[in-house]
């Protein structure tokens, strides 16, 4: 069995190369983490989620070193958002210790499939058609521009009910599993708002951190959190994510993105089993 | 539609003065959030190592799930353990710092929005606030 500087080497190395492929294919550290945590390091379900969650924290905060500079965030879509997000992560973080530890065994493993799914499709640039701007739901400003080569493009907001229930659904799952559920924030903003994908995918960056806050008060109140498992998954996703990102700037990696949804599929399947047969 | 660099935005759309200093919101939140991830790293990093080399030969179990001690888990008890050099006790405090991350930038959210005179962001503000320390000192109620 290993000594504990060996396990936290292993897992930190491990918890790396999760944010760096993470970060890479757009679909988040956090969702490999905990599959990395009970699969291979055998760690108990709610541990890993405390880790997991602690990491997506410290991604979302680090990422903003290369999306700040960029201006395509919008704060007022993300504060007004995250009334649902936040409360959907409070509810979800309550939830965990209410339902079995093979539910969420299996409801991770359905996640982690519609997340493979979803970051394994090719990225159509811009394939949503980008509302013009409209005269209403002025009252609630949500509407602003981004920057492009050719100068500042205008949009607007549409669907806003749908978006913020879809976000309260985006939020309670992030607090159920300890992830940061960017893809769901991503598909609610750029699928039922409209908001242009760069500006969604910013967007959710920012939110994640706030989401996961919400949930990770519960979470460490209740013990998820342990310090000696949590350091090596922050200390080790945090510049695994960053190198992540710089690398994604220069490369389109389409085929990656297949072969890590393939992974991931794979670790789904597994999780579903294990929670299934009562390994987890 | 795309307008051209360095254009007015056209009448159809309400001109949003605050566009520059939203821009400079943005920036200033954005450097909040990395000071305070680096800050975060490097408390967790100094209990990393404190932890490491006290228990260089102890064994990992995480296997069954046993909950933290009190010292571990509440923010008396993390303020307390850090306080005494405790190894987990400031790679958890590190973490603190990294949960409080986000929650400053709402904090520093509302100050803005405060500033703007924008009433309705100001609320929405307040509520995101609410939920997030309901979910770090609530179990005290």
């Amino acid at each position: 069995m290993l000594t504990i500087p060996e396990f936290t080497a292993l897992v930190w190395l491990g918890a790396g190369l999760a944010g760096f492929l993470g970060a890479l294919t757009g679909l988040g550290g956090g969702v490999v983490i905990v599959p990395l945590l009970t699969l291979v390091f055998g760690a108990d379900l709610h541990y890993a989620m405390g880790a997991s969650l602690v990491s997506v924290i410290a991604t979302s905060s680090g990422a903003a070193a290369a999306y700040v500079k960029e201006g395509y965030s919008n704060i007022r879509v993300g504060m007004f958002l995250e009334i649902a997000t936040t409360a959907g992560a409070l509810f979800g973080a309550f939830l965990v210790a209410r339902v079995s530890t093979r539910a969420i065994g299996v409801v991770f493993g359905v996640v982690l499939l519609l997340s493979a799914y979803l970051a394994s499709r090719p990225r159509k640039p811009a394939a949503a058609p980008v509302s013009a701007p409209g005269p209403a739901k002025s009252r609630l400003r949500l509407h602003s521009s981004f920057p492009t080569p050719q100068g500042q493009r205008a949009y607007d907001v549409r669907r806003v009910p749908l978006g913020f229930s879809l976000m309260f659904v985006a939020g309670t799952l992030s607090g159920l599993l300890g992830i940061g559920s960017g893809a769901f924030k991503v598909l609610a903003m750029d699928r039922a708002m409209r908001i242009p994908f760069k500006v969604s995918t910013t967007t959710s960056n920012f939110m994640i951190g706030v989401t996961a806050a919400a949930s990770a008060g519960v979470y460490l109140s209740r013990g998820y959190i342990d310090p000696g498992l949590a350091m090596p998954v922050m200390l080790g996703v945090l510049p695994g994510s960053l190198l992540g990102t710089r690398v994604l700037v220069k490369t389109h990696p389409d085929r990656l993105r297949v072969v890590f949804g393939l992974v991931v599929a794979a670790l789904a399947v597994e999780m579903i089993f294990n929670a299934l047969t009562g390994k987890l | 539609m795309l307008l051209p660099a360095n254009s007015e935005i056209p009448s159809g759309i309400p001109t949003d003065p605050q566009f520059d200093s939203d821009q400079q919101f943005e920036r200033v939140l954005g450097n909040l959030l990395i000071t305070g991830v680096a800050v975060a790293a490097l408390v967790v990093l100094a209990g990393a190592i404190t932890y490491l080399i006290r228990h260089g030969a102890g064994r990992p179990d995480y296997k069954v799930f046993r909950g933290e001690p009190a010292s571990f888990r509440t923010v008396n008890g993390i303020l307390r353990s850090a306080t005494e050099w405790s190894g987990r006790g400031l790679i958890q405090l590190g973490l603190l710092l990294l949960i409080a991350t986000p929650v400053a930038r709402v904090a520093l959210s509302f100050l803005v929005f405060v500033r703007q005179r924008d009433r309705l962001y100001c609320a929405c503000t307040l509520t995101v606030l609410a939920v997030l320390l309901f979910s770090l000192i609530g179990h005290h109620f």
